[in-house]
């Protein structure tokens, strides 16, 4: 890439490698596209703005930041330390039809430590949580067995058995606390596998979530009611009835909080905490939904029904994006928005390849026959999937899955305890209320734009009370006996009627005529009169 | 094929010596934080909170007068040193550091009504109703640290005795000039016992005097008429006169915007004048229950600190309508004079309880030396308050203040009063013919005529 006339000086500054592989200009282009991503939208539109003032110090807080986003497009160019995993195909290859095997050999060790099969063939099938960090899992089996273990070294630090049915297992804030949904009762765990709280209000809970910001723990139970618990104070937060029957189908939208259940009549309900009825209701499928994912951005929505559909949805429109034809038990959306779809014995993964929301194949992998996979969980900020079935807990390695740079403030694999602690205190201190849950979390602090009341026109106002006579007119009036069903009376009536039906409009017409008249008189007034002739205008005009 | 996973080698990632620092990165991807807008509205009602919680803003009494104080003068020299008269003639000079009385000036026979230093620092200027105006030195202010006997006490310069009783003293900046007020303006000379010069409008007494920070020979008073006069010293008479409905009790300039100065007003208002256009005020500050009695502009000019005769006083932004801040304790009575320390952080105020007061000028300002990390934290906490500001429910946090019952209910009763006043204005407005009652808007309301 030669560099023309006007970098001929630039030249001579940049070091040897920028100068082979970008000019200027395309850098800068570069940073501009990143920098969208950091603006959050657009800008305020200040054209219209009458107040001078305002004007200025809303341009002054815009250009500011127009400057932090490219100065965080320049964090993302430069400084971040790791690049995304990818998978690419070569000549005949399909991505698809790439083995776990022929990435185990391409990768260095350490990655492919990260594929195995671990075989518990009693205690099956088994389901998956990991921390926000990647860093731990917790695993339970059915029949009872629950393990924590540390992904970096493989290490179990904690194994119990409960000798209780186990439903589903969820990580609460951090990886020193667990939640198990048991036979009767969900229970809170800590690291060490002591019992500390038996959440009896809950009953038989089928599904565990938690809401990592509002420290919620929502939970569905086998007569289909939705409990949420802030685990901080213990507050039973909302308890409702969703009257759509039992589901186990149950996940929580990162982008805003909201919990989205999928019910045996093929809807998908959303609830926040805070009111008792779902804030949406949609039919998504013509059978039971059987699986449910959110895309990390919350614009998307993935479900999949028994009918063997899956169907990606946009949250912004809740509108069908793709409907593809794949059987699925369970979903799951990764950090980079690739879907894993698990059923029977095979997981495929779909990608957004060409970056149109439209996902196709990207890659597969069966497991032993016979082995019935329950639960598909990508490790954040790994290129792994982990997946829970009947035999144990597998996991593989999903090039290109997890975001490759974590921040240490958000979520740090490796975090010491000194740092754990602190981040505990702070997450307290910016732990939001149950409020905030709401459908676009981006309007808190906004103000509601001024409703315009709209007047009618009128051509209108003339077009409904045209209407409204129509609809008088085409009623067929009552037989009637005693000479009253005489042309003469039947057409009485109906002019009657319609008399009747403009009446309302003629006067509201009057009644905006005499004001208008009124307002133009004061107008007039104020300004043609001198102060002594007033009171006589104002006679003249009423004779 | 080409494959490639993220893999991290936990050396590469963590510190390497127990002594380092942990390494931490940075990804500002708004992905990975959900929900960023609430989070940052709980912490700006969390900031709000805090805010409240450190609000302490009273540092310290310092007490030694034996009568009300009557006046004080800060040194434009020394940031520690402050003066201050008492009505029983006693003049103080007090450290603030150690909140101690360093020397006295005893002579005066009578209140002490106006103290000013020189600019250099070296020459204080007092007057009282004793006719006497009286020169004094300055100690050194090494000396004034080391110095720790109570009753250390200096002679004056010079005394001189002139017709009238004095009520104001102010010296001129960069100058060796002084005008005292009294009956008339005097302007006197270090080295002369009579004044050079002197100027008279009206009969009546001259209660207050300030010369102008940034033209040396301009000077305003106020006198027990009503009126606000401007001086030029080089002219041979008064340049300017603005009568108000009531009295002002004091003046002073803004120092970053020289041609602009405020009046305390009798009225419970303070009026911000620009000396070239006298016949509306630029804002009206309002907020006191009861007479400012005196005033004083920060260094740097954004704002004034005020105190009243209902036992409070008030921090004011230069084009605020209403108070940014209110001081009281139980203990501090009618507030007879404020001055803002050279430094902008500290408001100090003497009161009829012969105390002086020292306070904080931001209540939740964190004292001492701040590193760099709580620093910036503050300024995160303000950044973000000031972003939610307009939300209820840090409005109502950021807003709130208490006030002892008196001044509360005397609020209360007086909104009420200037409500029913207004609603009455507007009823006769329309029940009379459109154009014969004209309300003055509030900036002119309350002033009377300007005279050239």
């Amino acid at each position: 890439m030669g560099a023309n006339e006007d970098d001929g000086i630039r030249e001579h500054i940049l070091p040897p490698i920028e100068q082979g592989l970008y000019t200027t200009v395309e850098i800068s282009d570069e940073l501009d596209t990143k920098a969208k991503k950091y603006l959050r939208g657009e800008g305020a539109d200040l054209k219209d703005l009458k107040d001078k003032k305002l004007k200025g110090q809303l341009a002054v807080r815009e250009e500011l930041y127009g400057k932090s986003a490219k100065a965080a497009a320049k964090v993302e160019k430069w400084l971040l330390p790791s690049e995304g995993g990818y998978l690419e195909a070569e000549g005949i290859e399909k991505t698809w039809r790439i083995k776990q095997e022929s990435i185990a050999r391409e990768v260095d060790i350490l990655s492919s430590r990260n594929q195995y099969d671990i075989v518990l063939p009693e205690l099956g099938p088994y389901t998956l949580d990991f921390t926000s960090s990647g860093r731990y899992m917790a695993a339970a089996g059915r029949k009872g067995h629950l393990a924590v273990v540390d992904m970096k070294n493989m290490n179990v630090i904690k194994e119990i058995q409960v000798r209780e049915t186990v439903r589903d297992v969820v990580f609460l804030h951090n990886e020193l606390f667990f939640a198990a949904a048991q036979k009767k009762y969900p229970y809170i765990y800590n690291q060490e596998g002591t019992e500390l709280h038996c959440l009896k209000e809950h009953g038989a809970v089928l599904r565990l979530q938690f809401l990592r910001n509002h420290f919620l723990l929502a939970s569905v139970n086998k007569s289909g009611q939705l409990h949420y618990q802030d685990v901080t104070t213990g507050e039973m937060v909302g308890n409702f009835r969703t009257g759509f029957g039992r589901t186990d189908v149950m996940q929580v939208n990162p982008y805003n909080g909201v919990v989205a259940l999928g019910h045996s009549g093929g809807t998908v309900t959303m609830w926040k905490p805070t009111t008792s009825a779902p804030l949406v209701k949609m039919l998504c499928h013509p059978g039971p939904i059987s699986a449910l994912a959110f895309h990390p951005n919350g614009h998307l929505m993935a479900t999949s029904g028994k009918e063997k559909k899956i169907k990606i949805w946009d949250l912004r429109k809740f509108e069908v994006l793709q409907s593809i034809p794949v059987n699925a038990k369970c979903l799951d959306f990764s950090q980079k928005g690739l879907l894993a779809v698990g059923s029977g014995s095979f997981v495929q993964i779909l990608g957004d390849l060409s970056g149109s929301q439209n996902y196709s194949r990207y890659m597969g992998h069966s497991m032993s026959k016979g082995y019935q996979i329950g639960k598909v969980r990508f490790r954040p900020y790994e290129d792994v999937l982990g997946i829970g079935h009947s035999m144990g807990w597998s996991s593989i390695l999903i090039p290109g899955s997890g975001e490759p740079n974590f921040d240490s403030w958000v979520a740090n694999p490796f975090e010491t305890s000194k740092q754990r602690r602190e981040k505990e205190v702070r997450s307290l201190l910016d732990k939001l209320p149950p409020e905030t849950i709401m459908l676009e979390p981006s309007k808190i602090g906004t103000m509601r734009p001024a409703r315009k009341k709209e007047k009618p026109n009128k051509q209108e106002r003339e077009a409904e009370m045209e209407a409204a006579i129509e609809d008088v007119k085409s009623i067929t009036l009552k037989k009637k006996t005693k000479g009253r069903n005489k042309p003469s009376k039947r057409a009485k009536k109906m002019q009657e009627l319609v008399a009747k039906t403009k009446r309302p409009f003629m006067e509201q017409q009057s009644k905006e005529e005499q004001a208008s008249a009124k307002k133009r008189q004061k107008l007039s007034e104020q300004v043609e009169l001198p102060s002594s002739l007033q009171r006589f205008a104002r006679k003249k005009l009423t004779i | 094929m080409k494959v490639k996973v993220i893999s991290r080698s936990a050396d590469e990632f963590t510190r390497e010596r127990s002594q380092d620092l942990q390494r931490v990165y940075h990804n500002y991807d708004p992905n990975l934080r959900p929900q960023e807008k609430g989070v940052e509205y709980v912490r700006a009602l969390n900031a709000a909170k805090l805010e409240k919680i450190f609000a302490r803003p009273f540092i310290g009494a310092m007490d030694g007068h034996i009568d009300a104080v009557s006046c004080m003068a800060k040194n434009p020299n020394y940031l520690r040193g402050l003066f201050s008269g008492s009505m029983d003639g006693d003049i103080r000079l007090w450290d603030i550091a150690s909140r101690r009385t360093v020397c006295h000036y005893p002579g005066h026979q009578g209140a002490v009504r106006g103290l000013t230093v020189s600019t250099d620092g070296h020459v204080m200027v007092s007057c009282g109703v004793d006719c006497t105006v009286r020169l004094w030195n300055v100690p050194v202010a090494t000396l004034t640290d080391s110095d720790d006997s109570p009753d250390n006490s200096a002679e004056p310069l010079a005394t001189y005795v002139w017709k009238n009783a004095f009520w104001a003293v102010d010296h001129q900046w960069d100058g060796d000039l002084f005008a005292t007020a009294g009956g008339q303006v005097d302007i006197w000379n270090h080295n002369r016992s009579q004044p050079v010069n002197s100027f008279q409008w009206g009969t009546d007494t001259v209660i207050s005097i300030k010369f102008n920070p940034g033209e040396p020979n301009v000077l305003a008073t106020s006198a027990s008429d009503r009126s606000i006069v401007l001086y030029d010293l080089r002219m041979s008479s008064p340049a300017r006169k603005v009568i108000m409905r009531t009295r002002t009790n004091a003046i002073s300039w803004n120092p970053m915007e020289p041609m602009n100065f405020t009046a305390a007003n009798e009225d419970c208002n303070c009026y911000s004048y620009d000396t070239r256009k006298l016949e509306e005020a630029k804002c009206v500050h309002m907020g006191h229950e009861s007479a400012v009695m005196d005033i004083d502009y920060s260094p740097t000019g954004r704002e004034f600190v005020t105190g009243s005769y209902d036992r409070t006083i008030r921090i004011f932004q230069y084009n605020g309508g209403r108070s940014r801040e209110i001081y009281h304790t139980k203990r501090m009575q009618r507030v007879f004079c404020v001055k803002f320390s050279c430094d902008a952080s500290y408001v100090i105020s003497g009161s009829d309880d012969t105390n002086l007061r020292l306070w904080k000028a931001k209540a939740s300002e964190q004292l001492g030396v701040l590193h760099p990390r709580e620093r910036r934290k503050h300024e995160y906490h303000e950044a973000i308050k000031n972003r939610y500001k307009h939300l209820p429910e840090v409005k109502r946090i950021v807003r709130h203040r208490h006030l002892p019952r008196p001044i509360y209910k005397a609020a209360a009763l007086r909104r009420t009063m200037m409500e029913a006043e207004r609603r009455k204005v507007e009823r006769r407005k329309a029940h009379s013919t459109p154009g014969s009652i004209l309300t003055a808007p509030l900036r002119k309301r309350r002033i009377i005529k300007e005279i050239e």
